[in-house]
């Protein structure tokens, strides 16, 4: 018997049984459209997380008082205690240093903002100039605030206060009340939505010096610094703790944080939560394979009769165990296959009702659940095909 | 061709040995004309089955066309059903989902032969036993006599020397049996050698040569002036 005509007779064998091979290709394209599924929505909320982590800046370093219990834990040192203040001399110190393009101190506090007969409070973040840079933020309208200039009375408003606050008239120019302090506004942010956890359209920045003397400190609550390349990040790092360690008297009393371990970190922990999530689902197609064993069994034992037959007129042990091996590879390749597109259609559904979500299944997932939907099922086939090749012809012949 | 000496076939029924075939001897030369009698249960069938190679005896030996068969592998006995027997059961032994041609042409797929060919053979022998018309029939939508000669026509595709038939008429009624019957003799006429195993004594006198069993063993051997 020839491999082609092995192949078609198995086929025509599939096809005429409608329904029960139906049920088969249903049961693994289920299992391999949900590693199709599953692994895209891993992956999609991996991207998601990388893509706007990115977006907040570039060759990013954050510098913030306190030291981490463990070494690299982001957790414990923002929960640290804060046992020295990070000053402004600091920052202005790390800005001199060589592998740094530039710096952005920063304070956060709360305070009233008041004008054209409106109140209300706002979150006041205080920095300098290349904030905006560094964060990789917008302006609307207006400029920012002025280089070198830290000490005029400058505030820039987040899309949503502007627009409360000056809802038919133009923001620049005008003249607020923030706290006890006047302002004249430079600017408007463009509306950013909510990023990182921090919604920029309700804030207000106004100079670090005019933050400090409102807020009444001297201590910063972080320093951005952006590095010049990437790979000037780790030797930034490394000059950044050596230079606050002798600014502060050799203690070693602050963290940074780059961009990139951070990102990488979320990279490793999606990643194998991606894994996982796809594991879970192979576990379908296991479950699949066990199925199409049993309908395999189930078919030899209803087709003795046949098998007998098949024998009588010349055919071999092996030509009967191909013929049944046959019948699986269909059985699972059909099944692989609408499974791969059912997969592939679900994720398009997803990308249209969640477009911030990149779904789209990793190409070692879709080849990884057609792979092992092939497999199992003809790994399942093995053991029925072989019964039906060991089958004694003249008894099974005479079973009716 | 035939040379069967000293078959033995044995089964055993829990500790219960049966012979099915107890010391068989028996020669059949090519082109004979056989029928086999016998009560039920007295080992025609396996008899048929072992000439067919589709059941092995316990022992003895068995020659076809000059070949020791109990010394052949699988393979070499399944080359030799396929090309040297041809079958006929008594329930025809169609498979249900596949076309009257199709059921046909399964010998000549096990075989290998190129589709092209298959075609040609499989629309000769159709025409032969005036199947035409039922061509794209399954044997569900056949008559009796008609799934016959569907099988007969199966069993010589290949155009075998010898047919084996095991009570072909046996789920036939009297009429299209002896129709049935007549395709077979055909066979027999253009040179095959024809095993023809019944319950019909009436049909079974048309045999040239007729030998009846009885408990695994050969009553009587009787060969027709004629034959
Ligand atoms: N597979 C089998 N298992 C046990 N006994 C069998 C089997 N096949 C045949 N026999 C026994 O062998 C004897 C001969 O059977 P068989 O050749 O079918 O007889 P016949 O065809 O003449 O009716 C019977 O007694 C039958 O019961
Ligand atoms: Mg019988």
């Amino acid at each position: 018997m020839t491999l082609a005509d092995t192949l078609r007779t198995s086929f025509k064998t599939v096809v005429s049984y409608r329904v029960r091979s139906l049920l088969i290709i249903l049961a693994m394209a289920l299992g391999v459209a949900a590693v199709v599924v599953l692994t895209a929505l891993g992956d999609g909320a991996r991207n998601y997380v990388i893509n706007q982590f990115s977006s907040i800046g570039t060759n990013l370093l954050v510098v913030l008082p306190g030291r981490a219990e463990t070494s690299g834990s982001f957790l414990g040192a923002v929960l640290g205690q804060t046992p020295r203040d990070l000053t402004l001399k600091d920052a202005q110190l790390l800005g001199r240093l060589p592998q740094v393009r530039r710096y952005a101190p920063l304070n956060v506090g709360a305070a009233e903002l008041s004008a054209a007969n409106r109140l209300r409070e706002v979150t006041v973040l205080g920095s300098n100039a290349d904030l905006i840079p560094i964060r990789h933020m917008k302006l609307a309208q207006g400029g920012f605030l002025a280089h070198g200039t830290e000490r005029n009375a400058q505030i820039v408003l987040g899309a949503k206060i502007a627009n409360e606050f000056f809802p038919r008239s133009q923001a620049i120019g005008q003249r607020v009340r923030l706290g006890d302090s006047r302002f004249m506004v430079s600017g408007v942010l463009a509306a950013q939505g909510e990023s990182m956890g921090f919604n920029t359209d309700e804030i207000v920045i106004i100079p670090i010096d005019y933050a400090q003397a409102m807020f009444n400190t001297t201590s910063l609550f972080r320093i951005l610094i952006e590095a010049k390349s990437h790979n000037d990040i780790e030797p930034a790092k490394q000059a950044i703790l050596a230079t606050l360690k002798q600014s502060h008297d050799g203690e070693e009393d602050i963290t940074v944080i780059t961009q990139d371990a951070i990102l990488s970190t979320f990279d490793r922990i999606l990643h194998t939560m991606t894994l996982a999530v796809a594991g879970i689902a192979a576990i379908s197609l296991i479950v699949a394979g066990i199925l199409v064993m049993n309908v395999m069994l189930v078919a030899v034992n209803q087709r003795t009769a046949e098998i007998g037959l098949l024998k009588a007129i010349g055919a071999t042990s092996s030509d009967i165990r191909r013929l049944f091996f046959a019948e699986a590879v269909w059985l699972s390749f059909a099944g692989a296959i609408l499974g791969f597109l059912l997969g592939q259609f679900g994720n398009l559904m997803l990308r249209l009702a969640f477009p911030q979500l990149p779904a789209w299944a990793p190409v070692w997932a879709s080849i990884a659940g057609i792979l092992v939907a092939l497999i199992t099922g003809i790994v399942a086939c093995l053991w029925p095909a072989s019964q039906a090749a060991r089958l004694d012809a003249v008894k099974a012949l005479s079973k009716r | 061709m035939i040379r069967l000496s000293a078959i033995t076939r044995t089964f055993h029924m829990g500790d219960q040995t049966v012979y099915a075939l107890n010391g068989i001897n028996l020669h059949i030369a090519s082109g004979e004309y056989v029928s086999i009698m016998g009560p039920s249960g007295s080992g025609k069938s396996t008899l048929l089955n072992i000439i067919g190679l589709l059941d092995q005896p316990d022992s003895g030996r068995y020659e076809l066309d000059g070949r020791l068969i109990t010394d052949l592998s699988e393979t070499e006995q399944a080359q030799i059903r396929r090309e040297k027997i041809g079958f006929v059961f008594q329930s025809f032994h169609l498979i249900p989902r596949l076309t009257a041609a199709e059921n046909i042409e399964l010998p000549l797929i096990l075989n290998g032969m190129p589709q092209e060919q298959r075609q040609i053979r499989v629309n000769d022998a159709l025409q032969a036993f005036e199947l035409k018309q039922r061509a794209s029939h399954r044997p569900a939508e056949l008559s009796g006599g008609q799934r016959q000669r569907v099988a007969i026509a199966r069993a010589t595709i290949m155009q075998p020397s010898v047919i084996l038939a095991d009570e072909p008429t046996g789920n036939l009624d009297h009429q299209i049996g002896a129709e049935v019957m007549a395709l077979l003799e055909n066979l027999h006429h253009t040179g095959t050698t024809l095993i023809v195993v019944t319950h019909d004594r009436e049909l079974g006198a048309r045999a040239h040569r007729q030998i009846a069993m009885r408990d695994g063993k050969i009553l009587t051997d009787q060969a027709d002036d004629a034959g």
